[in-house]
């Protein structure tokens, strides 16, 4: 083991041979080689569904490709369990983290490796113990003892990272790490990163779909499209530009949205609210603001600060504990959901999959539901028109462009992106006044996204109010007139666009400053 | 007044303790399902079951014990049965539980008549009872003494049991693995820990933990079977599973209170109130329990929200 000069060394420590990996109807990769050398950070980027996670997945022994062969250290991977792969030391941070909620920190890490005493007992102080040891030999900083659930994302993600090192992983898969994460905590994360690398001689695979992240970070990259490896180059020979073209096959501009029309009425306004969450524990802490027509309110805020518990208790998902809220100037505080969207209200929620859509109906339902009592698509709200619901789905499917067989599949068998795009479809032919939309492009690849954003940007300038909440900061910051950051429940900052930088909102967002005056 | 020393004297608790027996081994076995994640609605024909084999081989074999060595082989059988269907081939576990007490159900009664010829109820001479513990010395004991003494043999070895599940699911890192295969099932598979073979373990356990409880419902509690003799008694073991949230001692208590409700009921009939009104008792208050948990809950949740709030505020 000569490690001192991992560095340098070309030695290859994976090698996929000609891999290729056939869901039912869907062929997620279609024969990928690919050689990632030891002691680099490699990049492995692509639109959603070009097949990234399948490939690691492949490598961490979860998904068994139907052909090729994968090997490591030289070795072929005669079977693919995860077990098997953690034992040649591969480590994957996954992108949904795989922790249990209701066990500790230092339980979680030791997970299915648990030091014992005598034989079966399971020794929880040696647990504690081992996760010091980590936290100390690392410098990623965790508390052994907490557990899990009350934890922050950030150090969710350090639980996981030092869950691969216990299990001595030299080779870390990081599956789209900073999606969840703030911009201070993904430069911290880079700074772990290049620590392995340096010390330890850590091979990392990183996989994302932030273009800027991959320069930043990586020492090769490689791209993927529809399930096939498209390129592979060295970091320093490209830009994201070339990048971004390569991932979608064209050229991409995104950086052009119109925007025309003028500030108008105040449309919602939110009044010194006080919002509980599942726990009772407060999540909203007096919260005021307004969105007028023709403009976007951004609100920028890391996960778990209280801006999911807004929007729904604006949606009227939410018993609202305090505080006031109107739509349109009607006092909305104590109507139903149902009442609200009356009222001139869409809403496109953060989850697709549990309030967004109904997974097993069709298409053509998840679009009518809402608009089922209207006419002409009932009599009377008793007997369904099914010719017009029928033309009035096709209409949309087409004009949304969605892809899958037609609009009688099922909604839980399209990709993420159509069946956002089913979402959208429906809430934006309502043609409401106000829009609050939460997360409308997570999950979605390029070509949705750059969609579902004009589609945004159009109602907007066609002078409805939209409030958006959005986990990804570039969104917010692409679509915005005005961004407000919240933290713990309250709101911490208060910006035009064009005020401030990606880099000095996560201040705000993380309550280290607070501008006065801004309720 | 004097009905109601006639009702809450010693024979109360010891009844309770009598009855709540086969309640308890077999939410032991429920909450290891509960806690791997699987809804287990099949103790109840698991149970009977394990009535009839006990029954059955005791007076077979003129051996109690291997009576119950029987009970739990069908429990080992009817477990694997169950974690087939539910974890393996991922069958609705609501479907097959009520499959698997329907099936219990017709099976006992039919293989009573064809085997014993009798139809309703067997019992005989011939079957052999499992003992029962008299301890001189603990019995010198005012009050705890003939409250604790003189059970039936399995009622001291389910108090072990509770010990043991609770051990096995939070001393052991089996138990961490079938808890995490219920809560997360993924972060375990990733692990490199098979959930399906934890559940699948879980399932086992249940099944065998309900093969003691028939064993001591027909050999212990009573000396005979009669057909469908674990009257609901596997569904107010699901009710104590739920009403204990899964948590060993709880679930322990919870089944306490079954037993002791079902004791009253017993002795009110004493006094004059009709055996029908006396039955409803235990489920009557399960039922009332269940939905005091949850209201009480919600009610909890809402008056911290309000007082936070206004905590907040000022």
């Amino acid at each position: 083991m000569n490690s001192e000069s991992s560095t340098e060394t070309k030695e290859i420590i994976v090698q996929f041979k000609n891999v290729s990996m056939e869901f039912p109807g869907v062929l997620a990769n279609d024969d990928v080689s690919l050689e990632i050398r030891r002691g680099e950070v490699f990049a492995l980027v692509g639109e959603n569904g070009a097949g990234k996670s399948t490939l690691m997945n492949v490598l961490y022994g979860i998904n068994k490709p139907t052909a090729g062969e994968v090997y490591v250290k030289g070795e072929k991977l005669e079977s693919f369990h995860p077990s098997v792969s953690i034992a040649k030391g591969i480590g994957m941070v996954h992108q949904h983290f795989m922790l249990v909620p209701s066990f500790t920190v230092a339980q979680n890490i030791v997970l299915s490796k648990e030091p014992r005493k005598s034989g079966f007992i399971y020794d929880l102080a040696k647990a504690n113990e081992i996760t010091e040891n980590l936290v100390k030999e690392y410098g990623l900083k965790v508390n052994p003892k907490d557990i899990l659930r009350e934890t922050s994302v950030g150090i969710q993600q350090r639980v996981e990272i030092l869950k691969t090192l216990y299990r001595g992983a030299d080779v870390l898969i990081l599956d789209e790490p900073t999606a969840v994460l703030t911009p201070s905590e993904t430069e911290e994360l880079f700074q772990v990163i290049k620590r392995v690398v340096r010390e330890i001689g850590m091979t990392v695979i990183i996989i994302t779909h932030k273009l800027y992240e991959v320069m930043a970070i990586s020492d090769r990259v490689g791209v993927m499209r529809q399930g096939k490896l498209v390129g592979v180059r060295n970091t320093s020979d490209v830009n994201e530009r070339i990048l971004a073209e390569m991932m979608v096959g064209r050229e991409v501009l995104l950086d052009k949205l119109e925007r025309t029309g003028k500030v108008g009425d105040v449309k919602i306004s939110v009044r010194d609210l006080f919002v509980a969450d599942n726990r009772g524990l407060p999540a909203v802490n007096g919260i005021s603001l307004d969105v007028r027509e023709g403009e976007v309110l951004g609100i920028a805020a890391i996960e778990g600060n209280g801006q999911s518990e807004l929007i729904e208790a604006i949606t009227g998902l939410r018993h609202i504990e305090s505080g006031e809220v109107f739509i349109q100037g009607k006092n909305a505080t104590k109507l139903s959901a149902r009442e609200i969207r009356e009222e001139g209200m869409a809403h496109i929620p953060e989850d697709r999959i549990s309030t967004g859509v109904s997974g097993p109906s069709t298409i053509v339902e998840n679009i009518i539901i809402g608009k089922e009592r209207r006419r002409p698509f009932s009599w009377k709200g008793i007997h369904l028109r099914k010719s017009s619901i029928i033309r009035y789905a096709e209409d949309l499917f087409k004009r949304f462009d969605i892809r899958g067989a037609g609009i009688s599949t099922q909604v839980e068998s399209l990709s993420g992106g159509n069946m956002q795009k089913v979402v959208v479809a429906r809430e934006f032919s309502y043609d409401t006044p106000v829009f609050v939309i939460a997360q409308p492009t997570r999950g979605v690849d390029i070509g949705a996204m750059e969609f579902i954003h004009d589609k945004i940007i159009e109602k907007r300038n066609n002078g409805a109010a939209v409030l958006l909440a959005s986990a990804d900061l570039d969104e917010v910051f692409r679509l915005s007139d005005r961004i407000v950051t919240i933290y713990e429940g309250k709101i911490t900052g208060h910006f035009k666009a064009g005020e401030i930088s990606k880099m000095d909102i996560g201040y705000y967002m993380t309550g280290d400053r607070r501008e006065t005056g801004d309720e | 007044m004097g009905n109601l020393s006639e009702i809450f004297n010693l024979g109360l608790f010891q009844n309770t303790l009598r009855t709540a027996t086969p309640v308890i081994l077999a939410a032991l076995g429920g909450l290891l399902t509960e806690q791997a994640g699987i809804m287990n609605i099949g103790m109840e024909g698991m149970m009977l079951v394990g009535c009839f084999a006990a029954v059955a081989v005791s007076f077979a074999m003129a051996n109690a014990l291997m009576g119950v060595f029987a009970a739990v082989m069908c429990g080992i059988v009817i477990g694997i049965f169950f974690a087939v269907f539910v974890v393996k081939l991922r069958s609705d576990e609501f479907i097959i539980g009520m499959a698997l007490n329907t099936f219990a159900a017709g099976t006992t009664v039919f293989l009573l008549r064809s085997i014993f010829g009798v139809k309703g109820t067997f019992a005989d001479k011939g079957i052999i009872p499992l003992p029962s513990v008299n301890l001189p010395w603990l019995e010198s004991i005012p009050v705890i003494g003939p409250l604790l003494n003189g059970h039936s043999v399995f009622v001291y070895i389910t108090w072990v049991f509770v010990f043991l599940v609770w051990f096995l699911l939070y001393k052991t890192p089996y138990g961490f693995w079938i808890r995490a295969a219920g809560e997360h099932p993924e972060s375990l598979a990733t692990a490199g820990i098979n959930p399906d073979k934890m559940k699948f373990i879980a399932s086992i356990l249940c099944g065998i933990l309900c093969g003691f409880a028939g064993a001591h419902l027909s050999l212990g509690y009573l000396t005979m079977f009669a057909e469908g003799m674990s009257a609901n008694r596997g569904f107010i073991a699901f009710a104590c599973v739920i009403f204990g949230m899964a948590n060993p001692p709880r679930v322990f208590l919870a089944a306490l209170l079954f037993g002791f409700l079902n004791a009253l009921g017993l002795r009110l009939q004493s006094v004059g109130i009709p055996p029908d009104i006396t039955a409803m008792t235990p489920y009557v208050v399960t039922v009332l329990m269940l939905v005091y948990i949850v209201t009480a809950g919600e009610a909890k949740r809402r008056r911290r929200a309000k007082r936070l709030v206004a905590e907040q505020k000022t």
